[in-house]
């Protein structure tokens, strides 16, 4: 039971981490029909950003300044790159996005090294903040709950209360009309990509001292954010939201349940042995499997249902 | 069989809750050339695309020679031996004006998805293929990518990828549309030397070509018929000349 | 392949020399790739150079791969993210044949191991091609992602057939030969390579040539318009991911071949991303671009690498300047001369080449300088790595370099700006004239 409650709140922190990262691509890859591979890559600046400054002048700060870099970046590739790019096709875009993931993950690596660096959760949130079953639960991961809730309200107001949130929503389900609405296309873009790369850093800002901060981070979060935008289907925010958490349980459930598919057998009586065929396969504990379900459920996903859990439009 | 080339019985298509075809009944014997006329909007467009299994019907059946083609993709429609152009011009932009015919006969030349036969030995096929473009007219343009033609040109060599493969039942969407004086009268000798012997089924908004190539005339208002039959009698029709033709027909 | 059968010897004899002129690039390449180990050739001790034939050998491989990739995304406008795997599990079906011939379960010659490979890519390439060939486009490249991330984690995870972390190791010295050749020396395995890469490059050549390649054109440029014509775009997709995996597990075969291991590096998502660098690089709308981009990417990777971190940067600098300015590639760069060169002008373009040339070696010089400081100061001091120029030791955490490796890149660019201006003037001139006279352009 308490391994249940704790895990649970585990996964919520990890699905709305995951959240912040896969509603800014689920805008910038709805809109604007770019699959932004160098989103994670905005996630690991956010990290490395607010490393470096909180050594100077502290975490608070850094979990603004931080951001906004990530967002001014987000623009200056908007409006340089992509836009230029955008002539020869989403294929093209893809690539271009794509080129940028390697290039960040190079520099950061040139910048500050190959190894993991010490960003450290602020010492004024390293307390657990209560115990359940004897088993503490960090403050910190309470803020983080609590900075990505706050985002999430502020995206939902920003989308039904403000003129360019209701223009981004008509252009999440039919992109091609926003030309028709009269607005300024170009800027509009720019300002979700801007903004999707903000939130991204910021997701890194928070994320980062809770998982590590290391060169190989966006590598390794980019296709699990990719997974929760396709399962929750394009154009839907409300699906990303729901997949972000289901695909945070997921994971944090597999890594505590440690049975295989050969435990399932024994309850039939059958036992499986080193002379049983795939009794590899079979003997596979679900925390090692857990590291695959993303992927087995985005082929899952784009064979059998395109749309995603809650999508207007094929993928 | 029953002699029918495009047989429709109460077809109905709805996206949504809108109903776009509202029950149509058609029949369009072997051998004939069929226009569809009516006002924008009408569901033209969208029956062109359900005979051709770009989108599912709602309701109703379509037979093409006889056979039902519910529930079969567009490519197997094309196998029973339907062939279609589109409003906005298709073509392979990329690849030569030749190769786009060639394209469009090589499954009917039982080339299927070999990857066995080399094209350049193929010689009947590569002379039937310089045949269709002499027919055409594009034989100066014959290795210039398609994508660089003009627009008439494009047209035309559409005309020609749907024609080429011998398909006995061609669908034409708006053939002329776009076109100058000159290239519409070209473009209507090239649909009749084509179509020679052929079932032709076309959208058209140029009441010239229409009243000139159709041997029978369907007008097609708000996803319905409203009537059908040889172009003198549609002519006279009065509630043709009220709900569309107006005073264009005089 | 269908050829013409019914020539008889004096004919095929008369034929000789056109067929020489017909195909005077194939035999250039492999006396080409014959005669380049000799000029590293160690003549004091008699031996080639290890360094130079496996370098070679990498491209030969590698340029199998990208060629096959490219029968993915410049003929079939497919991008995939993971082709690595067709390649890797390619390579680990020809090392599990490789030390069952050695076991002595059956006689196969090593000339013919690379087949093991193909038909390992082959089969597996059927199975997953039915699986992603349901999509096209974007979500190809994501399906193709995902497929690359599950396959490199089973890798890591399956012993019996992946070997873990350590790989397969396996042995090509299994005394099992055609021509009674023990291939113990680099440079025997680097002939077998070539004639491999010779094959594989060849049969691709003639699958662009058959109505399954002319239709995976024709789905690129136009899917839907292709089902009107009698096809299933789908299928299409299916037949030419499948070859695709036939020769990019030829070149995982080769692989195994040279470096007689084979780990879970080859089918990793980085391995995917090399061939699509190289791809792209070299020109994806040419049959050959891969190729010549193979090239580049290898001599980065293995030049560069011998003196810095940074392969990857300059390759994808290199990769990002291309999606921006030259979709087409080298090969594309070197295609829109053709109307230039048709008109008998391409000599007006030299001075302004002429022109643009400095200021682009001083534009790379300041980009290079800036980069090697930077990796210097973090990756190579605690690699305990030093640079020096002319015996003089440069300080990463000294100013002054970097301050002249600013100025070269801001120098450069400025210039580069100016001279661009020329050179684009006098393009646009040559342009509009090889249009005035109809060119195509």
């Amino acid at each position: 039971m308490e391994v249940f409650l704790v895990s649970l709140l585990n996964g919520l922190v990890y699905g709305m981490l995951l959240f912040m990262l896969a509603s800014g691509l689920t805008l910038i890859l709805s809109m604007m029909g770019v699959l932004n591979f160098a989103h994670a890559s905005a996630y690991m600046l956010g990290a490395y950003f607010a490393f470096t400054i909180s050594q100077h002048i502290g975490f608070w700060p850094a979990l603004i300044i931080a951001p906004l870099l990530c967002g001014l970046l987000g623009a200056m590739i908007e409006m340089y790159g992509l836009r230029r790019v955008h002539r020869n096709g989403h294929i093209a875009e893809l690539l271009f996005t794509f080129g940028l993931a390697l290039i960040i993950e190079k520099v950061v690596q040139m910048t500050w090294g190959l190894l993991p660096v010490p960003y450290r959760v602020p010492a004024g949130l390293d307390f657990p903040l209560f115990s359940i079953y004897g088993t503490q639960f960090p403050a910190y991961r309470a803020f983080m709950l609590l900075i990505s809730l706050l985002m999430f309200g502020a995206i939902w107001l920003g989308l039904t209360r403000t003129r360019i949130g209701l223009v981004i929503q008509a252009a999440l389900t039919h992109p091609d009309m926003v030309g028709a609405l009269g607005h300024n296309v170009p800027r509009v873009f720019t300002t979700v990509f801007a903004a999707g790369t903000a939130l991204a850093g910021l997701a890194g800002v928070i994320g980062g001292n809770y998982q590590v901060t290391e060169p190989a981070m966006a590598f390794t979060m980019g296709p699990i954010v990719f997974v929760v935008v396709v399962f929750g289907g394009l154009g839907s925010l409300t699906g990303c939201f729901i997949a972000s958490l289901m695909m945070g349980l997921i994971q944090t459930f597999a890594v505590v349940l440690d049975y295989s598919p050969a435990d399932l057998l024994r309850q039939f009586g059958i036992i499986v042995t080193s002379a049983t065929p795939f009794h590899e396969v079979l003997t596979v504990p679900l925390p090692r499997v857990g590291a695959l379900l993303p992927f087995l459920l985005l082929i899952l996903i784009l064979v059998f249902k395109p749309r995603g859990l809650m999508g207007t439009r094929d993928t | 069989m029953s002699g029918g080339a495009i047989t429709l019985r109460g077809v109905e298509k709805s996206f949504g809750a809108t109903k776009i075809i509202r029950g149509v009944d058609l029949a369009i014997a072997r051998g004939e050339r069929h226009a569809m006329i009516g006002p924008n909007g009408a569901g033209k467009t969208t029956l062109f695309n359900l005979i051709s299994g770009r989108f599912p019907i709602s309701s109703g059946t379509i037979e093409i020679n006889g056979q039902s083609i519910h529930g079969l993709p567009a490519h197997q429609i094309n196998r029973l031996g339907l062939s279609r152009s589109f409003q906005i011009t298709s073509i392979f932009p990329r690849l030569s004006v030749f190769e786009n015919i060639r394209c469009g006969l090589l499954w009917a030349r039982g080339y299927r998805y070999s990857f066995w036969h080399l094209l350049g030995g193929a010689r009947a096929l590569n002379e039937e293929a310089d045949q269709v473009l002499e027919r055409l007219g594009l034989q100066d343009r014959r290795n210039v990518p398609a994508g660089l033609l003009s627009y008439a040109e494009q047209r035309a060599l559409e005309i020609g990828i749907t024609v080429a493969g011998g398909a006995d039942i061609i669908l034409l969407d708006e053939p002329t549309s776009g076109m100058s004086h000159s290239e519409t009268e070209h473009a209507v000798r090239l649909i009749r030397s084509v179509s020679e012997g052929k079932t032709l089924l076309m959208v058209e908004h140029d009441m010239n070509v229409v009243f000139g190539l159709a041997d029978v005339i369907t007008v097609l208002v708000y996803g319905e018929i409203i009537a059908s039959g040889p172009p003198a009698e549609i002519r006279a029709n009065r509630a043709v000349q009220e709900a569309y033709l107006g005073s264009e027909a005089a | 392949m269908s050829a013409d059968t019914t020539s008889t010897a004096p004919l095929a004899a008369a034929r000789a020399p056109a067929l020489l002129r017909r195909h005077w690039l194939w035999l250039a390449a492999i006396v080409l790739a014959l005669a380049i180990p000799w000029l590293f050739f160690d003549w004091s001790k008699g031996r080639h150079s290890g360094f130079a034939l496996t370098m070679l050998s990498e491209i030969g491989l590698m340029s199998v791969f990208a060629l096959s990739f490219n029968m993915l995304m410049g003929q079939t406008g497919l991008l995939s993210f993971g082709h690595a795997i067709l390649f890797g599990l390619g390579g680990y079906c020809t090392a599990h044949t490789l030390n069952a011939a050695k076991a002595g379960l059956f006689w196969l010659p090593v000339e013919l191991i690379p087949l093991a490979g193909g038909l390992g890519g082959l089969v597996f390439g059927a199975v997953f091609g039915y699986v992603v060939t349901k999509q096209r486009a974007t979500a190809f490249a994501m399906i193709t992602m995902g497929l690359g991330e599950l396959v490199a984690a089973c890798a890591l995870m399956f012993m019996g057939f992946f070997g873990g972390e350590g790989g397969i190791s396996t042995d090509r010295v299994t005394g099992q030969s055609l021509f009674g050749i023990e291939y113990s020396t680099p440079w025997q395995v680097y002939c077998l390579v070539v004639a491999w890469t010779v094959i594989a490059t060849m049969l691709m050549r003639l699958q662009t040539q058959t109505p399954l390649g002319r239709m995976a054109n024709a789905q690129r440029d136009n899917f839907e318009r292709t089902q009107f014509v009698g096809y299933d775009p789908r299928m299409i997709r299916f037949y030419q991911f499948t070859l695709s995996g036939f020769f990019a597990g030829i070149g995982g075969a080769l692989y195994v071949l040279v470096y007689e291991i084979v780990t879970f590096d080859t089918v990793a998502a980085a391995k995917s991303a090399t061939a699509l660098l190289a791809a792209y690089i070299g020109g994806a709308g040419s049959f050959l671009g891969p190729f010549l981009g193979t090239i580049v990417v290898v001599l980065l990777q293995s030049g560069v690498s011998l003196i810095s971190n940074a392969w990857l940067l300059y390759v994808g600098v290199l990769f990002i300047v291309m999606v921006m300015f030259a979709p087409g590639g080298i090969m594309g760069i070197v295609a829109r001369h053709e109307p230039i060169a048709r008109m008998g002008r391409l000599g007006e373009l030299a001075v302004p080449y002429a022109r643009i040339l400095p200021p682009g070696l001083l534009l790379v010089l300041g980009f290079v300088t800036l980069v090697e400081l930077a990796q210097l100061a973090t990756i190579g001091s605690a690699q305990n790595k030093s640079l020096a120029i002319g015996g003089q030791p440069i300080d990463p955490h000294n100013g002054l370099p970097w301050a002249i490796g600013a100025a070269m890149l801001v120098a450069g660019g400025l210039w580069m700006r100016r001279e661009a201006r020329v050179f684009r003037a006098r393009w646009d001139a040559l342009m509009e004239e090889a249009k005035a006279r109809g060119l195509p352009v």
